[in-house]
């Protein structure tokens, strides 16, 4: 018996996390992300249905530090004037008669700061009649850099809410067809296996048409979350039903029974938690379907609908080439989406590596 | 008499018929009788698969029974419902032959104590009460009272069977079964825990039903002796009755295993009659019939 401090196996499996860089890293950028929707009306320059139609398709803004001359000015940006060049091709050309001052804690769009602070204070913005577009604007001249701080909130969360459903019901399911087995086991897997059997996306457009036009934008919302996590709950309650088989053998289990615990109390401490290492995993690695199942209803315009910005919809404009020839910039919601995936999925690789040894030690024998 | 088993049955089903049906059953306990008096200390021996896993979880109600009745201080407790059974559980606690399932890895040793304390509503109101008992049991099964931070992976199998024993002795129970408890221990670690067991016996007033598939352990432990045989008992008498004067073939060889150190060999098939009866060849030494 040594001094030292006794560590749970999930302690341990996060040490071992920890060592990993690139799990770290990502764990990292997705902090930033979750924290950028989180205050993102303070973070962007404008609100996200701030337009001005005389900057559409606007590119992204240089700052200048100096003058002409080379003087320090502080950062500025110019002013920009729509020209057309020998090809009739539309081009924003700098005016560096005109100089905006850009500076932190400026005035702008009213918003709740955390929903309930009001407020117009944000981060950065730009002082006088100019405008700033530091990733470019869109076809209505909003700017693109607050319209994707706006639509990771709902990007980013319709993951977590969605994956925070659908788990709920696949343990709950999964957990109790196998701790009691027989016909309660029948019924609720037959139950599955009738989700199961519809592919996802069909189920998901099926789903859809259910939901009423004239919803506005939270009701959409809500009915989009919902949809995904009806797709994804039916395979996790497969899964964890048979881990539940095999766990309620387990001489502790048995023993719990023996003291008089009831059935809930022993599937939520002793079965469930022990299904965790293998649904943190599944977890991280199912966010990003509920991220890119959101992009392809909003992308086919079934999801979120403008002016509301998510990732999915703000890549919808993105559909043509011709945007996309002479606007390249609208398409950068999709590397959000790209990284997020990427990092939801590194993380979860090496979540796995690191539990698993664990779940040896757990006395599977 | 504090358990009376009465023609006690429990068949698994073991094959299905093409319609769902069931076709065939083991019979892993087949019209069981058994007697246990307070303080008494019984052992029942026979090879691995003849049931008396089945049996022991017949009398905790981990499985319902087939038929048969289990008496419980003269309480008929057979088809008892949960709520019905609240006041037996903590008379009758079971120890485990693995311990290396028999804890919760995720809970440290308080938390696998305080789980079965809170069953006990009111009697260990406050955290110092439950240390104290705590302590007390640690203390009872030899171990230090420091480990109650630590979680079961940090143990060697003796001390978690000894953890596992003191988790059922918190319930303060009169009967304790232990289901192979010391078969999967080394030899002197099962010598250490035998002991254990004997002087907790004395210092509890425990009744133990003692089951092993291994005949030298029984003889250190119990003073009667129950062997069982697919799903029967084939011959129940006082250890030392057994030991010299077995009876009954099957007995005969456990026996010869047991001594040569060498698996059971089995000549010719013992056959099982089908209404056979324990009877009483004299002076308590009952033998199949
Ligand atoms: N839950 C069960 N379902 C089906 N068959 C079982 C079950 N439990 C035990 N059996 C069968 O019953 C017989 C007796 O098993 P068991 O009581 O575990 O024997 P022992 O503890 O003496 O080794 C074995 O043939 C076993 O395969
Ligand atoms: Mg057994």
């Amino acid at each position: 018996m040594t001094n030292k401090k006794s560590l749970s196996q999930l302690q341990i499996a996060w040490q071992n996390f920890k060592k990993n860089r690139t799990a770290m890293v990502c764990v990292f950028i997705l902090g930033i992300f979750y924290g950028s929707a989180l205050f993102a009306d303070f973070l962007s320059p404008y609100s996200y249905d701030n337009e001005d139609r005389n900057y559409s398709y606007c590119p992204p803004m240089k700052v200048h530090w100096v003058d002409a001359a080379g003087r320090f000015t502080g950062p500025q940006v110019y002013g920009m004037t729509l020209k057309f060049d020998e090809y009739h091709k539309r081009i924003f050309v700098e005016d560096n008669s005109q100089r905006f001052p850009v500076r932190l804690f400026v005035q702008g769009d009213p918003y709740k700061f955390l929903g309930f602070i009001p407020s117009r204070t944000h981060l950065f913005g730009v002082l006088g009649e100019g405008r700033l577009h530091l990733l470019g604007a869109d076809t209505r001249g909003r700017d693109l850099l607050s319209r994707i701080l706006y639509g990771g909130r709902i990007s980013l969360s319709i993951g977590l809410i969605g994956v925070f459903i659908s788990f709920s019901l696949g343990l709950l399911v999964g957990g109790v067809a196998g701790y009691y087995g027989g016909k309660i086991d029948n019924f609720l897997m037959r139950f599955c296996e009738v989700f199961m059997m519809v592919p996802g996306f069909y189920l998901m457009l099926a789903l859809r048409s259910a939901v009423p036009d004239n919803f506005n934008s939270l009701q959409i919302y809500l009915a989009v979350v919902v949809i995904l996590s009806f797709i994804g709950w039916a395979g996790l309650a497969r899964i964890i039903r048979g881990m539940s088989i095999s766990l309620k053998e387990r001489e502790y289990v048995l023993a719990a029974k023996v003291m008089g615990l009831s059935d809930f109390t022993i599937i939520r401490k002793h079965i469930l938690p022990h299904t965790l290492s293998y649904s943190i995993v599944a977890i991280m690695l199912s966010i990003p379907g509920y991220i890119l199942g959101e992009a392809a209803l909003s992308l086919i315009g079934l999801g979120i609908q403008d002016p509301t910005a998510s990732w999915g919809n703000l890549l919808s404009e993105a559909m043509g080439i011709v945007p996309i020839h002479f606007a390249p910039w609208i398409l950068l919601p999709g590397v959000f989406i790209f990284l997020t995936v990427i990092c939801f999925n590194v993380i979860g690789d090496t979540l796995r590596d690191c539990l698993d040894p664990t779940l040896k030690t757990e006395g599977n024998h | 008499m504090l358990l009376e088993l009465k023609n006690i049955k429990k068949y698994f089903p073991a094959r299905k018929d093409f319609f769902g049906g069931t076709k065939e059953y083991v019979r892993a306990v087949d019209r069981v009788d058994l007697q246990l008096r307070a303080g008494e200390n019984l052992s029942i021996v026979g090879e691995s698969g003849c049931g008396k896993t089945t049996l022991a979880r017949l009398i905790v109600k981990l499985y319902p029974a087939d038929s048969g009745e289990i008496i419980f201080e003269g309480q008929d407790i057979t088809r008892f419902s949960f709520a019905q059974m609240k006041p037996f559980r903590s008379r009758v606690q079971m120890v485990f032959q693995d311990p290396y399932s028999s804890l919760d890895p995720r809970f440290t040793i308080f938390s696998v104590f305080q789980e079965a304390m809170h069953l006990e509503q009111g009697r260990y109101p406050s955290v110092d009460e439950q240390k104290k008992r705590m302590e007390e049991l640690l203390e009872a099964v030899q171990l230090p009272a420091d480990i109650l931070g630590r979680y079961p992976h940090e143990f060697s199998g003796g001390e978690r069977q000894r953890i596992a024993i003191a988790r059922a002795l918190i319930m303060n129970p009169q009967l304790l079964i232990l289901d192979e408890a010391v078969s999967s221990l080394d030899v002197l670690v099962q010598e250490q825990i035998i002991q254990l067991l004997l002087d907790l016996q004395k210092r509890y007033q425990l009744t133990y039903l003692f089951i092993s598939h291994n005949l030298r352990v029984v003889r250190r432990i119990s003073a009667r002796v129950a062997v069982m045989y697919k799903g029967k008992i084939v011959e129940l008498a006082a250890t030392g009755k057994v030991f010299k004067n077995p009876q009954h073939p099957y007995t005969k060889e456990l026996l010869a295993a047991a001594l040569d150190y060498r698996p059971v060999k089995r000549t010719t098939e013992i056959v099982l009659g089908e209404n056979s009866q324990l009877v009483d060849t004299g002076g308590g030494h009952f033998v199949i019939q």
